[in-house]
């Protein structure tokens, strides 16, 4: 891949700061799972406090539910890790 | 290249120790193959001592036997809990993947790399669970049932819920691969770049990464898995019980 032809605008540190760039802004994803945890999980101390006896089984589905909210945040941690550690733009 | 972040020094990536060929193509034996060794090797030798405490099993438990017998309770308890009626199909895939990927978490706390932080092994593990869903739709719901299923709201719908289905193994297993990835790779900056002041305190972090993360990523495939499987088996099969 050569995007200039003569391969001088597009070094390999230019490619890693962008990397490193593209990265960063991939793990903003992790913002979704954050507050999507953090509802649950106030919905969750407020279904216990109504209803102590219930506390098992409301963590329990509160824990499997946040774990499945994770998922769109841990895409983003992967695009970050492949683009920090894998470098895929690089040229050569 | 010679950076600050270079992963060379940080060590979490997976590498090769020993290169096996066949003819043109070079497969290596990596470090995940060897910390799965090891990991299996440390559940063969449990189960044996297991077998030889079930062996000389007393009525009233003592020691060894009661901890054998807590675990088995424990997973079956899970499993009938969650899965019903089909709970005494999956009772033991359900408890041997549960050990097994609570070992792998877990062996982060022995310096060695956890096997399920390389997809070659979650996939599989994710494979696994897509291949049980479908026999179990297809024994359970019969064809019909099966087409229903796809077509569900309506005929066009049926791209969209093919695609639902082929989803499942790959977000449980990238689940899976993400969550302890990220747990190693928080490890290894913290001792490749914390070189200095690295005494004692990473073992907190080794208690929630390694053990708390571990041991819920476990839990959830294990349920995910369970929650999949039993509503593929669907809750039409009433067998009437013979005492």
């Amino acid at each position: 891949m050569n995007f200039t032809g003569n391969g001088e605008m597009f070094n390999d540190a230019f490619i890693l700061g962008c990397s490193a760039i593209g990265a960063g802004l991939a793990v903003i994803a992790g913002i979704g799972p954050g507050v999507g945890q953090g509802i649950a999980a106030g919905h969750a101390a407020a279904a216990v406090g109504r209803n102590p006896g219930a506390k098992g089984d409301v963590t329990s589905t509160m824990l499997l539910g946040q774990a499945v909210a994770e998922t769109t945040g841990l895409y983003g941690l992967l695009v970050a890790m492949l683009l920090m550690f894998v470098h895929p733009f690089k040229q050569n | 290249m010679n950076m600050l972040l270079s992963s060379d020094d940080l060590g979490f990536m997976i590498e090769g120790v020993y290169p096996l060929h066949f003819g043109d193509t070079t497969l290596w034996i990596t470090t995940s193959h060897i910390c799965l060794l090891i990991v299996m090797l440390v559940l063969i030798i449990f189960s044996f001592f297991c077998k030889r405490a079930m062996n000389k099993a007393t009525d009233v438990p003592g020691g060894f036997q009661n901890f054998v017998e807590l675990i088995v309770e424990l997973l079956d308890g899970l499993v009938q809990n969650t899965m019903g009626w089909s709970a005494r199909i999956f009772r033991n895939y359900i408890g041997t993947i549960f050990i097994f990927i609570l070992f792998s978490n877990i062996s982060g706390l022995f310096g060695l790399r956890p096997p399920t932080a390389d997809y070659g092994v979650t996939f599989p593990l994710g494979v696994t669970t897509f291949t049980l869903i479908t026999i179990c739709k297809f024994k359970y719901q019969k064809v019909s049932g099966v087409i229903k299923g796809l077509c569900d709201p309506w005929p066009f719908w049926l791209p969209i819920n093919l695609i639902g289905d082929f989803a499942v193994p790959i977000s449980l297993s990238l689940r899976l691969f993400a969550n302890v990835l990220s747990g190693t790779v928080m490890m290894a900056l913290v001792y490749g770049l914390l070189k200095v002041i690295a005494y004692a305190w990473p073992a907190a972090l080794h208690v929630y990464f390694d053990m708390f993360s571990g041991a819920i990523q476990t839990y959830v495939f294990c349920m995910l898995t369970m929650t999949y499987i039993s509503d593929a088996c669907g809750d039409e099969v009433v067998k009437p019980e013979k005492a």
